[in-house]
């Protein structure tokens, strides 16, 4: 049976965990090869707990495990000169670029004119420059290739209605889509397609930690299990808490295949309704 | 292991081109497929074609003949489906009508009643037939809009306002049936190369500079529209994009608007 991006390579940010691996595991499983990027440390003003070396290593094993090939490295979104020479090393490696997964992210929270700056700059560095550094870094390569491509940059519900007390995300998240349909119409020319998928709360560590939980309980020290789900389903249409990584890898894998060949500029939310709610 | 392997899809307007591709893509994909369409020699047999195509992947279907328009046609052709082929699970709402009468002030009752009778209410009573048979453990309902409900389409605002209106009845229905595990998302082509359409008329209102303009002379001008410089999707992408809508790939989507469209609305300039 043939896989749905059999002979593609796709470059994945945040790829140790959560999303990106997600996003590798299914890629792999239709047949791509993957180059994996994530910066496998902690993240200054971030809420999110950093991921791990050997959390880039389980992505490998798993990759690994359907038989394709990837090149991990260890790098930060925020550094464009080690960025552009991973990928370069991964496209040599593997012979190709078809498709890019702009997944990497950090969250924290604070009410926006209360927020200090270096907790506003860190989110905007990370979650909309990366974005914008990581296409950067791959673009030259697809087009280069001259056989067209497909752009996935991970946003968020936050980036299509404001939420409370994440300001910066909020912001960092819409300036993804305005990257995204400037880049639809710069890159069409080349067959390249540029999307943006945006989640609602989804079972990663950057919404599972106790600080994150509690943020969805307003006045809970240590809130349970329950309170959190309640609180998360109350923001749905469906009857589920928690987006699954997989649920996203899936939109990716619709959007990353020739099955999309014609969507381009696209802003598709995987919420269980959150934005029709 | 297929994509809709023991789901039942009931699908409008399938004689017709995006119907037709609809069916086809989710039989391929292990779905047994009710399909209606409208009552007359010409339609049915089209209808026919569409059935036969979904017996040669090997899948079942159930063919009805009711317009849309027509409530309990539409709830008789649905349950005569489902009693053959069990509970549905997906609801695709695709039946419509495309004409480009003139200037808003200038369209007569009759076109403009007609546009707002098959593309909005006809897709209410789609959705009314088929919710009621769909399976208690959830399902998707997917409406079949257009473009013009995001870009106008001079011309033609009778159109342009049923597939607006559409919209807000998708958005009305996901808060309604979310509870209910059903999820509703709608669909959004650009021009598409079926034969509503690929026409002589629109040929001749894309290119009045011409004396008998052909799909050729019209994909010049509608290349130019997109950024993906295609004139127009073809059918199975539309139902690439439903199969995704439909199947559990997309569990957790719902309220989408999905625009297929090569770009159209997204052209800066």
């Amino acid at each position: 049976m043939s896989g749905r991006l059999d002979g593609k390579v796709a470059l994945i940010t945040g790829a140790a965990r959560g999303m990106g691996r997600a996003q590798a595991v299914r890629f792999a499983q239709e047949g791509a090869d993957i180059v994996a990027v994530d910066v496998c440390a902690p993240v200054d003003h971030a809420t999110t707990p950093g991921a791990s070396p050997d959390d880039l290593a389980e992505t490998v094993r798993l990759v690994e495990s359907f038989g394709r090939k990837i090149c991990p490295f260890e790098v930060d979104v925020r550094d464009q000169p080690s960025l552009d020479d991973a990928v370069t090393q991964g496209v040599t490696a593997l012979g190709r670029l078809d498709v890019v997964c702009a997944t990497a992210g950090i969250s924290s929270s604070g009410r926006a004119t209360e927020m200090d700056s270096e907790r506003w700059q860190t989110m905007l560095d990370v979650n909309l420059t990366g974005v914008w550094r990581t296409c950067k870094a791959a673009i030259p390569h697809i087009v280069t290739g001259g056989r067209g491509g497909s752009i996935v940059l991970v946003s968020s519900i936050a980036g299509l209605r404001g939420l409370v007390s994440v300001g910066h995300y909020t912001a960092a998240k819409h300036g993804v889509v305005g990257l995204m349909k400037s880049l639809a119409n710069e890159l069409a020319p080349h067959q390249v397609r540029v999307n943006t998928i945006h989640p609602a709360n989804t079972r990663t560590t950057m919404v599972e930690n106790p600080a994150t939980m509690r943020t969805f309980c307003p006045g809970v020290e240590n809130p349970t299990r329950e309170q959190f789900e309640t609180a998360l389903q109350s923001m749905h249409l469906l009857p589920v808490p928690l987006i699954e990584p997989e649920d996203i890898a899936n939109a990716s894998l619709f959007l990353a295949s020739e099955e999309s060949r014609y969507i381009t500029g696209v802003t598709l939310p995987v919420d269980a309704g959150h934005c029709v709610k | 292991m297929a994509r809709m392997t023991g789901k039942v899809a009931l699908i409008t307007g399938a004689a017709g081109g995006l119907g037709r591709a609809c069916a086809t893509r989710l039989a391929e994909e292990g779905a047994d497929i009710v399909a209606l369409d409208l009552p007359g020699g010409r339609t049915e047999a089209e209808l026919d074609e569409t059935a036969r195509l979904v017996r040669a992947t090997g899948r079942r279907i159930v063919t009805g003949t009711a317009d849309v328009r027509d409530l309990d046609a539409v709830v008789a052709a649905v349950r005569a489906g489902v009693s053959e082929l069990g509970p549905l699970d997906v609801v695709v709402a695709n039946a419509g009508i495309s004409d480009n009468p003139g200037p808003s002030w200038e369209i007569d009752d009759e076109i403009w009643n007609r546009s707002i009778d098959v593309n909005l209410t006809g897709t209410w009573h789609t959705v009314k037939a088929g919710v009621a048979e769909l399976d208690p453990a959830g399902g998707s309902v997917i409406i079949v809009s257009s473009t013009a409900a995001i870009k106008a389409v001079p011309g033609a605002s009778h159109y342009s306002a049923a597939k607006h209106a559409v919209t807000g009845l998708a958005k009305t229905l996901a808060n309604e049936l979310g509870a209910r595990a059903i999820r509703v998302n709608t669909v959004h082509p650009g021009a598409a190369a079926t034969p509503m359409t690929l026409n002589p008329a629109t040929f001749a209102r894309l290119r009045p500079d011409l004396e008998a303009p052909t799909a050729d002379d019209v994909a010049e001008v509608l290349a130019t529209k997109t950024l993906l410089r295609v004139p127009w999707v073809e059918p199975v992408d539309v139902s690439n994009a439903v199969l995704f809508l439909a199947s559990d790939e997309s569990r957790y989507v719902t309220g989408l608007q999905m625009v297929v469209d090569g770009g159209l609305t997204q052209k800066v300039a």
